[in-house]
């Protein structure tokens, strides 16, 4: 690997991300999934970075499941989403940013659309005023929230208590970092880094103390791909381009896999446990699995936020041994309990992979 | 447990894991196989391709790529006409090379 | 006096068309920006299909050129039309006048790094066409060991036939020198398994597709129709290859010790830059247009200013020479035909 070679097309895709003032859109499924990312992102951005970050309560999903599912016509996500920016517009910010990598592949491919054809952005605005009465101004910059922890990279390493660094070895840890693909695959200029060796993830961890690992399987799909799970016919699809991606990963013994996506760390960490119970295979250290993070869950375990705070308890594979590594405190009795200190009760434990 | 759904092996062919052995040695008697250019005369041409799915384009491509069974088996559909020697381009002896293929292979 | 002729390029197609010049009793003055003569040609080790040393060939053009004026590390700074010829200001100072002009100025390869998937300049054992010519060269290149590779691969059209890459064109002479390469590798490591991955195999040339032959049949080397789609690292600091074999319909995986990226022949920006002060149109593939395509492809649309070789598009070496050769006649009768026209003018009066 030559390091300087991917210097040189990181170089290349460099795109301006304004410092402040912006306008959060959130995600319609990692609220579920990581209920901790996006609490963890606005926290990080306003509390202790101090930046104005808005958020308005009208706001919908940007149609991009079901697009992606070929279950709604274009123009449906496109008034949608013109909905979106209208809601923008009226909060007064012109800087948008979204939680979700396929909401922001559907924004980046809808500004570009309209781009190309002037005249459907005209039928979108009619459509939109026939519809709710608004109207929108097109947001100057479109971000990913990555783009923004990518930005304050540097300011959350300058105030971080922990660091990607196994305290027993001194050893930065192995970081797998996996991109969404409609972070940069359908447009890379939009993409920190590009899209064959994006730089977003790599920035952050390099930034935090850790050691990227490239892999073969690197640029591969984490084998979600809206219909090949969503159809269930569709799941051995799926999980066969997963298992495809820690096959390849395996021989590198990664310590966590970081991710910015909703779909890909759900999928890498729960296919974990159905790979577990179907070859009887695990690939973390002692029958553990391998922990997967949403980049803001790692930004708050470097800041020092109490795991458990950040809902790191809903991930299938265990994070304890990751927590370790990093000499990370934790109380293994508050795991379950909720912020009332009522007990949430136990999960069912896997047979075969390791969980705490 | 069963899931409902299962992980599949990937169609990939992976060159690495490719046994070339015996087609090294076919290679040796018949180096003219390695000039196939896959143009497919010899399959448009074949009288029994059409009923039993024969095609010598295929048989020497599944060799190259080590997938001995499947050309050995597409193989017994050729009826040795060798209408595929007179039409080959690259002029293959068609019909050395399959009694070569069914010495070496059926050897097995 | 003898007639001036600005040759802009000191590689083959330039000095071919200078020996011939100074053999028709012309003043053919070389403009080369780089320090020394041969252009591609030099860096190469040795041509096709005969095996021919380079070298030779570029030693025996020197010596034919080797009374024109010859201006090594200069390039044209700016050039002024003056009444019926150009005042051309060269970037060591010194200015020509001249009414004629030849573009030899060829190609550049195609900058294989901007084919990201590949990953030249990012993975270790990946190199092109032109590094291994230079290793054939001089022996040196840390991707390639004493015990030579025991797989490797060539990827036919990087940055050809490639509307992403911006070339649509082929650049012709890639599909034989992968074969030329290969063949050279497969001599001196007979053990090494090599493959070329390919989408179409241009074999026009003479004696192109005997060697093309030759290399299946005598050298055993694995021709697949399925271009690269991606390259990546494995942790042993090998390549992991991925294609699709066109021919059996399934992708294929293969694991490299080294890969060369057959770089393409793209327009000289530079080229390009300078045609652009002469206001010189060029063609929808990039290269300076020709007054005709099939008629006049040593002609510019412009009085006085002609082509030869790979500016006007990818050529192989005897192309290009022959191309050197009918420039300097069409410069001969072109001159002719300006001094039958003053003759005539001062008759007239």
């Amino acid at each position: 690997m030559i390091y300087q070679g991917k210097q040189k097309i990181w170089a290349d895709y460099q795109k301006e991300i304004p410092d402040d003032h912006w306008y959060y859109v959130r995600s319609c499924i990692r609220q579920n999934f990581f209920p901790g990312s996006e609490k963890m992102f606005l926290e990080i951005c306003r509390n202790v970075l101090h930046k104005d970050f808005h958020e308005n309560e009208s706001h919908t999903t940007c149609g991009g499941i079901a697009y992606h599912c070929d279950t709604i016509p274009q123009e449906t996500v496109m008034t949608i989403v013109a909905r979106q920016f209208a809601l923008m517009t009226e909060s007064g910010y012109e800087n948008y940013v979204a939680s979700c990598i396929t909401s922001f592949g559907n924004y980046i491919e809808i500004l570009e659309t309209w781009n190309e054809f002037p005249e459907l952005e005209a039928k979108i605005r009619e459509l939109l005023w026939k519809a709710c009465r608004r109207e929108f101004k097109k947001p100057k910059y479109v971000a990913h929230a990555s783009d923004l922890i990518y930005k304050y990279r540097n300011l959350i390493a300058e105030k971080a208590k922990y660091r990607l660094v196994n305290r027993f070895t001194g050893e930065p840890l192995k970081v797998v970092e996996h991109i969404g693909c409609h972070y940069s695959k359908m447009f890379p200029s939009k993409g920190v880094g590009g899209a064959e060796y994006p730089y977003v993830l790599c920035g952050m961890i390099e930034a935090w103390g850790g050691n990227v690992i490239d892999y073969p399987e690197r640029r591969h799909c984490c084998g979600y791909g809206f219909r090949q799970y969503h159809v269930k016919a569709n799941r051995g699809y799926s999980i066969s381009n997963t298992h495809k991606k820690f096959e390849s990963m395996e021989p590198y013994h990664p310590d966590m896999i970081i991710t910015n996506c909703p779909g890909c760390p759900y999928f890498l960490d729960r296919w974990q446990y159905v790979i577990a119970e179907m070859e009887g295979k695990t690939y973390g250290e002692n029958g553990y699995g391998i922990p997967v993070f949403t980049y803001e869950e790692v930004a708050g375990l470097v800041l020092g936020y109490d795991p458990w705070d950040l809902g790191l308890q809903l991930h299938q594979v265990a994070v304890e041994p990751l927590l370790d590594k990093m000499g990370i405190e934790y109380d293994p009795k508050r795991k379950y309990e909720g912020l009332n200190h009522k007990d949430l009760m136990r999960p069912e434990l896997p047979g075969v992979l390791k969980c705490c | 447990m069963d899931f409902g759904f299962k992980i599949s092996p990937s169609s990939a062919v992976n060159l690495d894991n490719v046994d070339l052995s015996l087609y090294d040695r076919l290679h040796e008697v018949e180096p003219d196989i390695a000039k196939c250019i896959a143009c497919g005369s010899c399959s448009a041409s074949c009288p029994a391709g059409r009923f039993s799915g024969m095609s010598m384009r295929k048989v020497i491509l599944d060799l190259q790529r080590g997938r001995q069974k499947e050309a050995v088996k597409m193989l017994s559909g050729c009826m040795l006409c060798g209408k595929c020697l007179m039409v080959c381009p690259r002029g293959i002896n068609t019909r050395h090379l399959i009694l070569a293929i069914c010495k070496l292979y059926g050897e097995d | 006096m003898k007639e001036n002729i600005l040759i802009i390029g000191g590689g083959i197609a330039g000095l071919e068309a200078a020996s011939q010049l100074l053999k028709l009793g012309y003043n053919p003055i070389i403009v080369e920006r780089s320090g020394r003569l041969g252009g591609h040609v030099a860096d190469w080790n040795r041509l096709f299909p005969d095996m021919t040393p380079a070298e030779e060939v570029v030693s025996r053009l020197v010596a034919g050129a080797s009374e024109a004026n010859i201006f090594l590390n200069t390039e044209i700074s700016f050039i002024n039309r003056l009444k019926d010829s150009y005042n051309v200001m060269l970037s060591n100072g010194v200015s020509i006048i001249t009414k004629i002009m030849l573009f030899a100025t060829g190609f550049s390869l195609f900058d294989a790094s901007k084919k990201e998937e590949y990953g030249y300049g990012v993975y270790n054992q990946v190199m092109t066409n032109s590094d291994l010519e230079r290793w054939f060269n001089t022996g040196h290149d840390c991707r390639i060991t004493e015990e030579g590779p025991s797989a490797m691969g060539f990827v036919h059209c990087v940055g050809s036939r490639d509307e992403k890459a911006r070339n649509s064109q082929c650049s012709k002479v890639c599909c034989i020198t992968a074969v030329k390469q290969a063949i050279e590798m497969k001599q001196k490591f007979p053990d090494a398994m090599i493959y070329c991955f390919y989408m179409d195999l241009r074999m026009f040339g003479k004696k192109f597709e005997d060697f093309y032959i030759s290399a299946q049949r005598d050298y055993g080397i694995r021709f697949i129709r399925g271009r690269v789609s991606e390259v990546s690292e494995n942790i042993e600091g090998k390549l992991v290859v991925k294609a699709e074999d066109t021919l059996s319909g399934r992708p294929v995986k293969v694991t490299l010790d080294l890969l060369v990226l057959m770089s393409g022949i793209v327009c000289d920006h530079q080229t390009c830059r300078t045609a652009g002060m002469l206001s010189l149109p060029l063609d929808s593939d990039g290269f300076l247009k020709s007054r005709d395509n099939i008629a006049d492809i040593t002609a510019s649309p412009k009085e006085g200013i002609f082509y030869a070789g790979a500016c006007t598009g990818p050529k192989t070496v005897p192309e290009t020479l022959a191309e050197a050769r009918s420039a300097a006649l069409e410069i001969h009768n072109h001159i002719i035909s300006l001094s039958e026209e003053l003759n005539s003018n001062s008759e007239g009066q």
